[in-house]
């Protein structure tokens, strides 16, 4: 199958899986208990008799369940997601200003725990029983069993009160005019606890991943063949052996970006992370409905497009993918 | 009935008996069980040694553990018992967490083994139902379910569980479909068993070793994720939680430590001590990693 075919195939298959989350949303509107009118304009009250009366129009209540669905689907194909109104603004543009943290939070954390996890996989894989394996283990034991949010409260403590090197708390310090090379430090300065957080929860397993892998292609043939032919131990490693150890990598990276999501909902809330997770945090808490199955939509959105990456990615990465195996 | 009896085998021990000889030799395995084992006796009986309401305030506020004999874990923001809350609070974190892993099982394997077994458009539908649920971030997508309907532990579980089906559902599948080609599945077809005699009474049973461990992981997964819930607290806020504890008390975190790092630590060694018990099992089980 050629490149192009594919990637529209997955591009047609990723629609199709949103068009699925909106569904499930609008279901999960008419499922839960109560008047959808009142489920829309959120159980805390405050909904006027008049703004109940607008809701049922546009959402066009009183008619037929799949007509109801066929107005929701309209309207969100016209990026109408509609009204928070807690906070009073169409939820698309509460969501858009948050997307961005978000997005930031989530690939850096991906880049450290790639990064580093690879690097310790990597070490440990030389030395099957020795000292980097060990603390491969236990890396992976801290990032599987301890709650996330309880790792970043702990970082808080050391880092607010013990070694106060990095801010705890927030995107930015005081009032920073967004654009300037002032900006990007600050952002980066207050993004570095919360993005090593999160990466935490997933270094321990991309090291276990990456050691394993690295194991299993050390030992192969083209590895003894680069040794023989008298490479040096870095080419070997970094040229042969890890370009062949990635692939399994690069998969779990794909998979992982949904549970990448989940865990910044609970850093974001932590630090005070100003993205998605604290919006979805505070919708949750005053009952808002239209905003919590907006950012379930554009979360799903994020995931199917980071699955589309790494399906380039490996195709990039694998040339026996690229050509069909052939 | 067999009607040439084998010649006497040597020493022939069962399956699972084997597993249990390698799984007690494993010292983390081993060291996981008794860990968890404890956990589980104080969460049980700890109450009737050490009973008191864990919302009543006994004494000052933030008085650091060990320094006061009547409060031994010291007090949270509001000058309630520690040790208390803990004993109390991992009632819910528990039971929550193993009914989510029961329910994502019940859904994991019903559907996976269906898929796996049937094969076809029947497994192709369910495939894209499960790829599906592994589009939605499964913490956000429980959020919202706990919203729509009211938060209760019963919400929390079946919300957990919904969201952890998928992957259960994927392995279940994997092993259907290389167990039903063997040849003992084509006998017991051979002798007229029903589709569903052989998926469950045939085909299950020897599927259950890495069902086991994966279950047992869910168990973890799951507590994490009720400690994650209630510290944002979605989950019942009558109801103490080692997550609401940490919760509760996040914001006092830089004048005192105690409150959030103890419940902390006990949810750690909980979901260590599961992990142990799931890395061991899948040693047991799986003779190939043995000589390893």
């Amino acid at each position: 199958m050629g490149s192009i075919a594919y990637i529209a195939r997955r591009l047609v298959y990723g629609v199709i899986l949103l068009i699925g989350v909106l569904v499930l949303n609008f279901f999960l509107i008419h499922a839960a208990p109560g008047d959808p009118a009142e489920t829309i304009a959120g159980a805390m009250g405050g909904a006027t008799a008049e703004m109940m009366a607008d809701i049922r129009a546009a959402y066009g209540l009183d008619k037929p369940l799949l007509t109801q669905l066929a107005i929701y689907l309209g309207r969100v194909a016209h990026g109408d997601f509609g009204m928070s109104y807690y906070f009073d603004q169409p939820v698309i543009s509460l969501i858009a200003a948050r997307v961005g943290p978000t997005v930031l939070l989530v690939l850096a954390a991906q880049v450290i725990a790639i990064t580093l996890g690879v690097a310790m996989g990597v070490l440990a894989a030389r030395k099957p029983q020795g000292l980097m394996s060990g603390f491969v283990a236990v890396v992976s034991t801290i990032g599987y069993a301890a709650p996330v949010f309880w790792t970043g409260i702990l970082l808080i403590i050391l880092f607010a009160s013990i070694i106060p090197i990095f801010p705890v708390s927030g995107m930015t310090g005081a009032r920073f005019s967004s654009g300037s090379a002032a900006y990007v430090v600050e952002v980066l300065y207050h993004l570095a606890l919360p993005a090593f957080t999160l990466a935490i929860i997933f270094l321990a397993q991309y090291s276990r991943l990456s050691r394993a892998s690295m194991i299993d292609v050390l030992g192969a043939d083209y590895v003894r063949t680069a040794r023989a032919k008298g490479l040096g131990e870095g080419k070997v490693v970094f040229k042969h052996a890890l370009r062949n150890a990635v692939l399994p990598i690069i998969t779990v990276a794909g998979i992982q970006f949904g549970n990448l999501i989940s865990g910044a909902l609970l850093v974001e809330s932590v630090f005070n992370w100003p993205g998605m997770g604290r919006l979805a945090f505070d919708s949750v808490l005053r009952r808002d409905y239209p905003t919590l199955l907006g950012i379930l939509f554009f979360a799903a959105l994020m995931v199917v497009v980071a699955n589309l990456l790494t399906d380039l990615s490996y195709r990039i990465a694998d040339p026996r993918i690229r050509t069909g195996g052939r | 009935m067999s009607l040439v009896q084998p010649a006497a085998a040597p020493e022939a021990i069962s399956p699972l008996r084997e597993a249990w000889i390698v799984y007690r030799r494993n010292r983390p395995a081993m060291f996981g069980t008794l860990l968890l084992a404890v956990i589980v006796a104080f969460v049980l009986y700890g109450t009737f040694l050490y009973a008191g309401d864990p919302y009543e305030i006994v004494w000052a506020p933030q008085t650091p553990p060990g320094t006061e004999a009547s409060v031994p874990f010291g007090t949270d923001y509001l000058g309630r018992d520690m040790l208390r809350g803990l004993l109390k609070g991992g009632g819910p974190t528990l039971s929550v967490g193993a009914a989510a892993a029961i329910i994502t099982l019940l859904i994991g394997v019903s559907l996976g083994g269906i898929a796996g077994y049937f094969g076809g458009w029947l497994d192709d539908l369910l495939m894209r139902v499960t790829e599906f649920f592994q589009v939605l971030p499964a913490l956000l997508f429980a959020m919202v379910v706990i919203t729509l309907f009211s938060p209760s532990p019963i919400t929390t579980a079946i919300a957990i569980g919904v969201v952890l089906w998928p992957q259960t559902a994927r392995l279940t599948r994997a092993e259907f479909l290389k167990i039903r080609e063997l040849e003992y599945v084509t006998a017991a077809r051979s002798i007229g068993a029903r589709n569903g005699r052989i998926m469950w009474r045939v085909i299950l049973p020897n599927a259950l070793p890495p069902l086991i461990v994966s279950a047992t992981l869910t168990v973890g997964v799951a507590v994490l994720f009720q400690a994650g819930l209630s510290f944002l607290g979605l989950d019942d806020p009558n109801t103490m939680s080692w997550g609401l504890m940490i919760g509760t008390n996040r914001q006092y975190v830089l004048d005192a430590w105690w409150p959030v790092t103890l419940p902390g630590v006990a949810i750690f060694l909980t979901v260590f001590a599961v992990s142990l018990v799931g890395d061991g099992l899948n040693d047991a089980f799986n003779p190939k990693l043995r000589e390893r």
